[in-house]
């Protein structure tokens, strides 16, 4: 029948067009709550990039054996390649034995170039990055020897052909003759700095030794020269026994270190006056005795571990007459047992130490974090190593049985203390906010402070609200309140076109013209600020009550502004025109060099400038929102009270800025939060140095411009990387509470005004 | 005058103030880019004069254009290096823009007025613009071909005028040859080598294929092999055609300097031009600032590839962000109930609107950049890594991450429509019996077309300023390439691109001499303010013409 057919026609035509509304009320829906969506996801996000940097150090087992080449003999010494596919081990019995670190599978041995009656007596290593080892020999010589891995890159993977070397020259002058008489050298130390190689050594009485061996490369042939100098030391004071020396990368400073738990410190830097310079006695306990004392890395700081299961960081510090003291910085948490050993990491100034009860731990200095403590012997430890970069740990107890295990460390340099407190870096004289993120060197330590960032932001932000707030605020209040609908119409669009402007614009300007432009005329800018108000009440005062009515009424009320600027032009023409000559008169014609005498340091890109430029960025921004606010009070409210005799000001003074306070309060927040994240220009007009402080003649460096400067640059997954992240997160967090707050405050002012 | 300051109006006249100060900082600011950046062009004088620093010194001939002056107390000149006679008080100094960077260590110096000669302006004077170097300012002394001389002094520069427009035309016939087809067939070659990679990993293959696989890119590589060759060739015939002729050319110090003609991008004697003359002038020199490429580091030539950077990323963003905008702000108008999942929406659109520009660049660095663009690597390039394909900044994220930056503008500008469309438009078409959807197609979407018009440029003109967080995605300094060239897939979505803002920045803060950016960054910054103006005053005439019409059609 035609009725069904047109009926069934009629039905899918309808099911298609419900089908269409569903799907369109659905894919409206989801892209409705897709804002939400993008905003969680970049929270999400930037929290999960920086959260890694706040947990710790984890091990994982991956195989334990007893040591390669015999337990029946002591290790030495002991190092990993950075592929953790090649290991190297030197035993009391005069081997180097190459292994596979994973499996404990020898791959070569070599004996040691050391005579077959002569014992090892003591040893030391370098810093572990030069490869350098000393063993100080019972016939008063000392050998120094590398290893080395030769890796070469197959098609088939890497293959590698292990051996010693010889940093001296050859096999034969691997053998140093560091004691004349022939006596035991009972301590040794070694380092190799940029000038050569230095040995310093203890003989069996307790003479103190020095060894110089400088390499000189010829300009002309391209040989290495290498020149020996031996020098005596001062005996330490007392009867004491040296037990550990440690001589630093640079060849000025020697420490050693006694049976009494005192350290030493000699400066070497003429060897030939070599001169003890401090003693300190550098382990708490009464009876406790200082069982090990190592160098971390770039050899400033030193970690010395007590029988007492102490651990504690030593560095030298100048006092007030300039000398080098030994300074206690920092403890880490005490060991169960006496601390018998501590190992350096390669490129991080982290370190591993392990103690007789069969525990271990890994600290951090700057960051004062201990990342792991585990036991892993029900015997002493005797030793634990770390591999170059940190992935892999072995730890060793006095039976000689080996563990492997996979370390996991990426981010030791991290916490909160390291972020937001004081922290005491090498070569400093005390606690310090520092942001330095990079430097050429490769013992240099990063250092991470936001809170001068932080403080740089907030600087920034003051001056820029100090300078936008009150024009903004003003000039909502008149053009809301007093302006003629007609300059109401043309003013608006100007300010959204002020906020429209590019910042880079405004950045640019900024920093080259308007920088200079203050520096050359420092006495306009005050003249201005002082002239520019006079001027227009002087000018209003003319306006309104000198003038004849028949001037007055040529402009009708409401556009007093447009009367105004004419005035402003004037005054910031004339206050150019006399600064040179109010310089001459007040300043000694040079205004920036009587600032800096009168003892305030003037850089040409500085607070002042931000203030200005950022300012004039967050006018438009307050202004639109504050305005509306003071447009939108009731009519009803200010025709009362203007009916009840209230003059026009007492109106906008007692009724109107009342009511449209929460409206107000939100523009200056949001003003604010648009000035903390405000990037190009803080990077354009300040000289983006990190100082900490609120001085408007100096710059700053803030979050977001650090951001922009060091992001390209950083490593993909580092820690630096992940600050920076960290950095976002908290300008993210910053104006996220900002805005939130400033939202709910204007969403309940709508309410109110609907009811009122 | 107690009674006047009770009554309060000198207090509503320092509020008139404030909003007069504010205009006032706004017009200074748009007039002061637009007179620096339109006086770039302009051909200004060439003055000479003799400069003694001091009494007892000799006098030296300095010539060029006077760059800026200003006046400063003596104090503060002797501080900066001058030496001013005691008892002075006073001095006026003036900016010479000397050019002639290869002769004289600096081509910006100050001079002290009183220490000047009195000014000459020769009519002979040239500047030429040359490629590199900066400018020169000097006469033309003789004209050489061949490496001998044909012609001497005025005869040197009617010689001179006829032989450089032909160079000109050589050059940039060179300039095609070396940018793209040389370009085009090293892309070829490119494909080619990854292709083989692609063979050599894929194991699936047959011998026998593979074979014949080989043996095709081999041909294919001799092809481009012999393209390259011939027009290697060609180059090298050219360029030995344009180094045939030169000038020799004396500074106003005596030094005397010979230069090819191949070097030399424009000539002019500004002193011996007519207006008219420097109008023809100023209108070629824009020409070629808006299609030129950039030299020296950015801080010569054009800027073309900033401004086509500039466009296309701006379109991409729009292509993403006008759908999502509108959609979000028809949700939240049309279908949401009134609740706090609306407020915390709110919430989010004015966050999104409040979050650090900075911030949405660290968010598309991580999230696009290395999260989404190097799963795409590991997916469908996995020949070219380890050099990364979408893996690096490249305009898509760029484009991308401007779009969730102006989402909100879009959002907000969409919803104002969208309120102002009466209730009864609504209620007719439902009772009428179409449904919500249809409604909205029909009805609601063409009525707020023109505010969702509004909302996307001021999205635009929001974009075409952002600068912070495009340093992280995807602007460089100089991209070799355009994102859109003759090469197959055309547009190139994987590729860094220059952009206005960021040669802002760049010739102004990194360039390594400031001073001969200057003017350049002025200009580039007038177009940025035009373009952004523009597009600011239609999306604000758009908006208040709607309004006009609504209050119109609501009355």
């Amino acid at each position: 029948m035609p009725g069904t057919i047109a009926n069934t026609t009629l039905d899918r035509f309808q099911r298609w067009r419900r089908a269409k509304d569903t799907s369109a009320r659905y894919l409206i829906g989801f892209f409705g709550l897709a804002v939400i969506g993008a905003l969680t996801l970049m929270f999400v996000y930037l929290l999960s990039e920086t959260l890694p940097m706040f947990q710790g150090a984890s091990l994982e087992e991956r195989a334990a054996y007893d040591a390669p080449g015999g337990a029946d003999t002591g290790t030495i010494h002991l190092a990993v390649n950075r592929h953790r596919e090649m290991a190297v081990r030197l035993t009391e019995d005069r081997r180097a034995v190459f292994f596979r670190p994973y499996s404990g599978e020898v791959v070569r041995e070599q004996p040691l170039p050391i005579p077959d009656d002569v014992r090892v007596t003591s040893f030391s290593m370098a810093e572990p990055r030069t490869r350098l080892v000393a063993a100080g020999l019972d016939n008063g010589q000392v050998l120094a020897i590398e290893y080395e891995y030769n890796e070469r890159f197959t098609p088939q993977g890497r293959e590698y052909d292990p051996g010693l070397v010889y940093p001296l020259g050859d096999e034969d002058s691997a053998l140093l003759d560091v004691d004349s008489e022939g006596r035991a050298i009972d301590v040794v130390g070694i380092q190799r700095g940029s000038s050569g190689v230095r040995v310093a050594a203890a003989t069996e009485d307790g003479d103190l030794r020095l060894v110089n061996f400088e390499e000189r490369t010829s300009m002309m042939t391209g040989e290495t020269e290498v020149t020996r100098s031996a020098h005596d030391l001062p005996s330490l004071p007392g009867d004491a026994t040296p037990t550990r020396i440690l001589v630093d990368i640079t060849g000025r400073n020697l420490m050693v270190g006694d049976d009494r738990g005192r350290l030493h410190f000699y400066d070497i830097s003429t060897p030939r006056n070599a001169r003890l310079v401090d003693s300190q006695r550098v382990v708490r306990g009464d009876d406790a005795e200082v069982t090990s004392l190592e160098y971390i890395l770039g050899t400033v700081s030193i970690v010395v571990g007590g029988s007492d299961g102490s651990v504690a960081q030593y560095m030298l510090v100048r006092d007030e007459d300039n000398v080098n003291r030994i300074t206690r910085v920092r403890d880490f948490p005490q060991h169960a047992d006496a601390v018998t050993n501590t190992q350096p990491e390669y490129i991080r100034k982290g370190f591993a130490t392990t103690d007789a009860s069969g525990a271990l731990a890994v600290h951090y200095p700057t960051s004062q974090r201990t990342l792991l403590q585990q036991t892993f012997s029900d015997r002493p430890l005797y030793r634990a190593y770390i591999d170059p970069r940190n992935r892999m740990l072995i730890a060793i107890d006095d039976a000689e049985s080996w563990f492997v295990n996979d370390l996991s460390n990426p981010h030791p340099e991290v916490s909160f203390h390291v972020l937001w407190q004081k922290v005491w870096y090498e070569g400093r004289s005390g606690g310090d906010y520092v942001w330095q993120s990079s430097s050429a060197t490769d013992e240099f330590e990063p250092k991470f402070s936001l809170v001068p960032l932080t403080l740089g932001t907030v600087k920034a932000a003051f001056y820029a609200m100090l300078f936008a707030t009150p024009l903004a605020i003003m000039g909502a209040i008149y053009s809301a309140y007093f302006m003629s609908s007609r300059m109401r119409g043309l003013t608006k669009p100007c300010i959204e076109l002020m906020e429209a402007l590019p910042t880079v614009i405004l950045g640019f300007l900024a920093g080259l013209w308007l920088a200079p432009f203050i520096e050359a005329n420092l006495p306009a800018v005050a003249s201005i600020l002082i002239l520019l108000p006079l001027a227009m009440l002087v000018m209003a005062f003319v306006w309104t009550r000198v003038l004849p009515e028949g001037v007055r009424r040529a402009i009708p009320a409401g556009w007093e502004a447009a009367i105004l600027i004419p005035v402003i032009l004037l005054v910031g023409w004339f206050a150019v025109f006399i600064s040179p000559h109010l310089e001459i008169w007040m300043f000694n014609g040079d205004a920036r060099q009587w600032l800096t005498d009168a003892g305030y340091t003037y850089d040409q890109r500085n607070a002042l400038v931000i203030g200005i430029a950022m300012g004039f960025a967050v006018i438009p921004t307050i202004y639109s929102i504050s305005e509306d606010a003071v447009f939108n009070v009731p009519r009803h409210l200010t025709q009362g009270s203007l009916a009840l005799g209230a003059t026009p000001w007492q109106t906008v003074v007692r009724v109107v800025l009342l009511t449209a306070s929460p409206g107000i309060f939100s523009a200056v927040m949001i003003g604010f939060g648009r000035a903390v994240g405000e990037t190009m220009i803080v990077l354009m007009a300040t000289g983006n140095s990190p100082v900490v402080n609120f001085n408007i003649f100096e710059g700053m460096r803030t979050l977001s411009a650090n951001i922009a400067v060091e992001m390209p640059e950083t490593a993909v997954g580092g820690t630096h990387y992940r600050i920076l992240f960290l950095a976002a997160l908290v300008l993210f967090a910053l104006t996220f509470t900002v805005n939130t707050i400033a939202e709910i405050v204007r969403q309940r002012l709508r309410n109110k005004y609907s009811t009122l | 005058m107690k009674h006047w300051f009770q009554s309060g109006t000198p207090w509503i006249w320092l509020n008139a103030g404030a909003i007069a100060a504010s205009l006032v900082m706004v017009f200074g600011l748009i007039t002061m880019i637009a007179v620096n950046g339109l006086s770039f062009f302009w051909p200004s004088e060439v003055i000479e004069f003799e400069y003694q620093p001091a009494a007892d010194s000799e006098p030296r001939g300095v010539m060029g254009e006077i760059a800026r002056s200003e006046t400063m107390t003596a104090q503060a000149a002797r501080e900066a290096g001058f030496q001013v006679p005691e008892g002075q008080e006073i001095v006026v100094r003036h900016l010479i823009k000397r050019g002639n960077r290869d002769l004289d260590s600096r081509d910006f110096r100050w001079y002290l007025e009183d220490a000047m000669s009195e000014r000459r302006t020769p009519r002979d004077a040239v500047v030429l613009e040359r490629l590199q170097w900066g400018d020169f300012f000097g006469f033309i002394r003789e004209y050489r071909e061949d490496g001998e001389t044909v012609a001497e002094g005025e005869a040197a520069r009617t010689a001179f005028e006829q032989r450089i427009r032909e160079t000109r035309d050589l050059v940039q016939q060179l300039e095609r040859i070396e940018r793209v087809e040389i370009g085009q067939v090293n892309h070829q070659m490119e494909r080619v080598r990854l292709d083989r990679r692609g063979l050599e990993r894929d194991t699936s293959l047959p011998e026998e294929q593979r074979a014949q696989r080989h043996q095709e890119l081999d041909e294919e590589q001799a092809a481009l092999d012999a393209e390259y060759a011939e027009l290697e060739s060609e180059r090298n015939a050219l360029r030995e055609e344009v180094a045939r002729y030169a000038i020799v050319l004396e500074t106003a110090d005596g030094q005397r300097t010979t230069l090819a003609l191949s070097q030399i991008v424009n000539a002019w004697w500004p002193n011996d031009m007519s207006t008219a003359a420097k109008l023809r002038h100023y209108v070629g020199s824009f020409r070629d600032f808006m299609t030129g490429y950039p030299r020296e580091a950015n801080t010569e030539g054009g800027i073309l590839p900033a401004i086509f950077g500039t466009v296309l990323m701006v379109i991409l963003m729009s292509i993403v962000v006008t759908p999502f905008g509108v959609l979000a702000a028809i949700y939240l108008r049309e279908y949401a109930k009134q609740g706090p999942l609306v407020r915390i929406i709110r919430i989010s659109v004015n966050n999104l609107a409040g979050v650090p520009s900075i911030v949405f660049g660290v968010f598309g660095l991580g999230f696009f950049v290395y999260l989404v663009g190097g799963n795409i690597d590991q997916l469908f390039f996995q020949d070219a890594l380890p050099s990364p394909t979408f893996g690096s900044p490249a305009i898509i994220w760029a484009s991308l991450t401007l779009a969730l930056l102006t989402l909100p503008v879009v959002i907000v500008s969409t919803e104002e429509g969208l309120t102002r469309i009466g209730s009864s438009v609504r209620h007719g078409s439902l009772s009428l019996g179409a449904t919500k959807a249809e409604t909205l197609w029909r009805l609601i979407v063409p009525l707020s077309a023109p505010a969702m018009m509004t909302g996307l440029i001021l999205a635009v003109a929001r974009a075409a300023g952002e600068v912070a967080p495009l340093m992280l995605v995807g602007v460089v300094k100089l991209a070799p390439n355009l994102p859109v060239d003759g090469t197959f897939p055309y547009l190139h979505l994987d590729r860094a691109f220059m952009h206005l803002g960021y040669h802002i920045y760049d010739v102004g803060f990194k360039s390594p001499n400031v001073e001969a950016g200057r003017p350049l960054v002025y200009a580039t910054a007038l177009i940025l303010v035009l373009l952004i103006v523009v597009l600011n005053l239609t999306a604000i005439s758009i908006r208040n013409h709607l309004r006009e019409k609504y209050r119109a059609e609501s009355d």
